[in-house]
């Protein structure tokens, strides 16, 4: 044989995404119509059943529902950003163990130049992808419904959706890869998904809680990422704070990115 | 134990039991031979009492399995083709539990399962999870749990399939120690040398029928010669070497790696062919087995 | 046979239900955090709508009583709680047992019937369901949501909720090929869950055909059930929600009895 060997390392981080590209695309063409249910239909039956249903009871009253003249319009902003989660966690809890145990697509990807980073960053690609689009979808069927007060600020808002998925689709990950045993994803989302939603100022503002459930509150990332999409949709940006908002959200996606790559790391420099 | 008469198993269109009559007596060892697809796997089913008859008649223990399912069931081992071991519960547990789906009290359950874990030599493993055993493992398991409730008539669907050679040699051990201890046993399987083996008699199946019946050396004696050999050429040469040495044995089978010369005398074949100037890359005489019986029954013969 | 080996009684429908619960409860021992937290979801939704969206909400009337808007939401949690517990028993958990555990398979080799799996199946998505409901109640007692001794029967409610979803379910999912087709499920599971006079009044459908429609679905029988119940707002219509959900059950206990025998005796 006389072919050339290239010798040249460690692939680079675009070149690892690139030669991954086929695998994911050939996942989501596997796996879309699925996807629409969870990714479209079920978010619409939240917006149809609380925000016009239920929110046909409720007074349409700024002071009661911070700035928002109506419930739907309340409630979008912090659906979509809860929505963003649910996606996110989805594709980094059982993906990621069907990866590692079940069809073992990590082992194979393994066995190949790509390193434990460039597996890691091909799944959160593709999990941003998922997020990204199911959000801007999403948006984009909403805007007729005088749910949004400005023009530029739900693509502001999107962004900050975006960057939700991204913040608890690294942590998750790194959580994922770490674990044994499917079980805990039963917990994750018994003890961690449904109560993040439920009281994440997504349905009602985080003050009915009471002062002290209130503060626990406003330390979830996920807190955060609603207050900034509402206040983004609605126009009403208090800045400082949008800053904050903004600071936690990319400060949990940057860490969560560490620990997941180290998690995978973990688990598959092990075996 | 089991007599079957015209016996028919069909899945829609298509008919996987043609209509065969066996007759399994008490304490032997009765074997189903045949390729994939022959209908073993049907048979065993509706011998199993949960597969329904689709025509002919069949008795088992003396009983119609359409009308007395469960008292049937209570009496037969059934180790199946997969592993259906119960992977939520642990190795002990897979015994134990399993025993009182046949009604059997506590304290003998109990009692049996250590038996059974000692005979599959699986007492260390009592407390571990299924899916942490070897396969062997698991396989011995399976067939400890079919005698929890002591059967009279045990079935086996392919009991050595996918196991190394070890392991295979400790199964048969076990194997032929129920059967000194009178339990009747009906095994399916694709291994020869585990049929001849094992079966005091046999048929073989080719697409839903039986192709033959007898024991291993009858089957021999009357589908085979005494001797066969085996002759390798290069690749590609077989077929049409073959109708060069047509007229050495009775009869010449052309594998896709060799040839196969049936004769009572192998040596003399061998030699007639280095008398006609074929140089075969390898050589083998050897006595008839019931893989030849099997080729000859089920597989593509040349010349009869 | 010359035999004179003691072979037991192949066992009595409830001896055998006895057994399987045995095996349930056995390999249930593993999941016990699964099954702990599983009670706290409703109690979360409770607290999230009931009391924090509560708060944008004066109360709602209810058979001519007023009642605060927590205790119009908790009774229909409780029955909804019922109806997801059921659904995933009986449609992921019993897949898997179907297709790939194979644990019926091997259940079918002993002297067990069809029957014996299928009531015994439904009995224990049963039992978990009746521990979450009294816990559920509970909570809601000690909240002061429970406005009438009638509330008792709540109880019994639940259970006879998840019984009818449990069997319908089980044998819709016989009919499912892969996990993908459970898509089709959560398609119908989250619409009866978000649109049952769960967390609003029937009357948010006006007065047509819409409406009609919502009140002849099993789920909506239920919450109004536990409702007229909690509330002790009771009327006739409680006694139409307790034969239609009674029918329910039956006819599905039938279907899957029918659809294990196609599926597994083949």
């Amino acid at each position: 044989m006389t072919t050339t060997i290239d010798h040249d390392g460690p692939l680079s981080a675009g070149e690892g995404l690139v030669r991954q590209l086929d695998y994911w695309g050939t996942v989501y063409k596997r796996t879309w119509r699925g996807g629409i249910i969870s990714s479209f239909v079920s978010p619409l039956f939240y917006v149809v059943g609380m925000g016009v249903l239920l929110g046909g009871f409720i007074e349409g009253d700024p002071a009661r529902l911070e700035g928002a003249t109506s419930y739907l319009a309340y409630i979008v902003p912090g659906l979509v950003a809860t929505h963003a989660m649910t996606l996110a966690i989805g594709e980094t809890t059982y993906p990621v163990m069907g990866g590692i145990k079940w069809h073992k697509s990590y082992h194979a990807q393994m066995a190949t130049p790509l390193a434990l980073r460039d597996i890691v960053n091909a799944h959160l690609a593709f999990t941003l992808v998922r997020v990204a689009s199911a959000c801007a979808v999403f948006m984009v069927v909403l805007s007729p419904f005088g749910v949004f007060e400005s023009w530029w600020g739900p693509f502001l808002a999107w962004g900050t959706q975006v960057l939700v998925g991204m913040a608890f689709a690294t942590v998750v990950y790194g959580v994922s890869a770490r674990m044994q045993s499917e079980e805990g994803f039963g917990l994750i989302f018994r003890l961690g998904v449904i109560p993040l939603m439920l009281f994440s100022g997504a349905f009602f503002p985080i003050d009915n809680l009471g002062p002290v459930l209130a503060w626990l509150a406003r330390l979830t990332p996920l807190w955060h990422g609603v207050d900034l999409s509402r206040m983004l949709c609605l126009d009403l940006v208090d800045w400082p704070m949008a800053l904050l908002h903004l600071v936690v959200l990319v400060g949990v996606t940057v860490a969560g990115w560490f620990w997941a790559v180290s998690g995978l790391e973990k688990r598959m420099g092990d075996l | 134990m089991i007599s079957a008469r015209g016996l028919r198993k069909s899945f829609g269109d298509f008919e996987a039991v043609k209509g065969i009559d066996v007759e399994v007596r008490r304490g032997e060892a009765f074997g189903f031979l045949g390729p994939n697809g022959a209908g073993k796997s049907s048979t065993m089913r509706m011998i199993a009492a949960v597969s329904p008859v689709s025509g002919g008649e069949l008795r088992i223990l003396g009983m119609d399995p359409a009308v007395d399912g469960p008292a049937i069931r209570a009496r037969l081992g059934v180790c199946p083709q997969e592993d259906t071991l119960d992977n939520e519960l642990n190795v002990f547990d897979n015994l134990y539990i399993y025993g009182r789906y046949f009604g059997i009290d506590r304290a003998t359950c109990r009692e049996r399962s250590e038996e059974l874990l000692e005979f599959a030599q699986l007492t260390e493993k009592a407390k571990a999870r299924v899916e942490d055993l070897s396969g062997g493992m698991k396989r011995r398991l399976t067939i400890a749990r079919s005698l929890i409730n002591r059967p009279d008539l045990l079935l086996l669907d392919e009991p050595t399939t996918g196991l190394d050679p070890q392991a295979r040699h400790v199964l048969w051990d076990q194997l032929f120690r129920l059967k000194h201890a009178g339990v009747t046993l009906v095994i399916t399987t694709h291994y020869m040398d585990e049929a001849e083996q094992l079966c005091d008699r046999l048929v073989v199946m080719d697409k839903g029928l039986i192709a033959a019946e007898g024991s291993p050396r009858e089957l021999i004696a009357q589908h085979s010669t005494r001797e066969v050999a085996e002759l390798r050429f290069g690749v590609g040469e077989h077929d049409g070497l073959a109708e060069r040495i047509l007229d050495l044995g009775q009869r010449v089978e052309v594998l896709p790696d060799r040839l196969l010369v049936y004769s009572d005398d192998g040596e003399e074949v061998l030699s007639q062919v280095h008398t006609r100037g074929l140089q075969p890359l390898a050589t083998l005489v050897r006595r008839s087995s019931l893989e030849d019986v099997f080729l000859r029954l089920t597989g593509r013969t040349l010349v009869d | 046979m010359s035999t004179l080996r003691h072979v037991p009684e192949p066992l009595s429908a409830a001896g055998a239900m006895r057994v399987i619960t045995l095996r349930n409860y056995t390999t249930y021992k593993r999941y016990w955090k699964l099954f702990a937290t599983g009670f706290l979801e409703p109690v979360f939704y409770l607290f999230s709508i009931g009391i924090g969206v509560g708060q944008l909400i004066d109360s709602f009337e209810f058979n001519g009583q007023q009642v605060s808007y927590a205790a119009f939401v908790a009774p229909a949690m409780l029955a909804t709680s019922a109806f997801n517990g059921a659904l995933l028993d009986s449609t992921y958990n019993v897949f898997f047992k179907l297709k790939y555990d194979k644990l019926y398979d091997q259940m079918l080799a002993t002297p067990l019937t069809t029957a014996d799996v299928a009531r015994s199946e439904i009995l224990w998505g049963q039992l978990r369901g009746a521990v979450y409901g009294a816990a559920f109640l509970l909570v809601m007692t000690a909240m002061g949501l429970v406005q009438s001794w009638w509330a008792v029967l709540a109880l019994p409610a639940a259970v006879l909720i998840g019984f009818a979803f449990s069997a319908v379910c089980m044998g819709l999912t016989t009919f499912m090929k892969s996990f993908q087709d459970f898509d089709k499920i959560t398609l119908a599971q989250l619409p009866m869950f978000l649109f049952s006079a769960t967390f609003f009044p029937v009357s948010a459908y006006g007065d047509g055909l819409l409406r009609w429609v919502v009140e002849v679905t099993p789920l909506y029988r239920g919450v109004v059930l536990c409702r007229e119940l909690t509330t002790g707002a009771l009327s006739w219509a409680s006694a139409w929600s307790v034969v239609y959900l009674v029918v329910m059950g039956l006819l599905g206990l039938l279907l899957v009895r029918r659809r294990l025998d196609t599926l597994l005796l083949t």
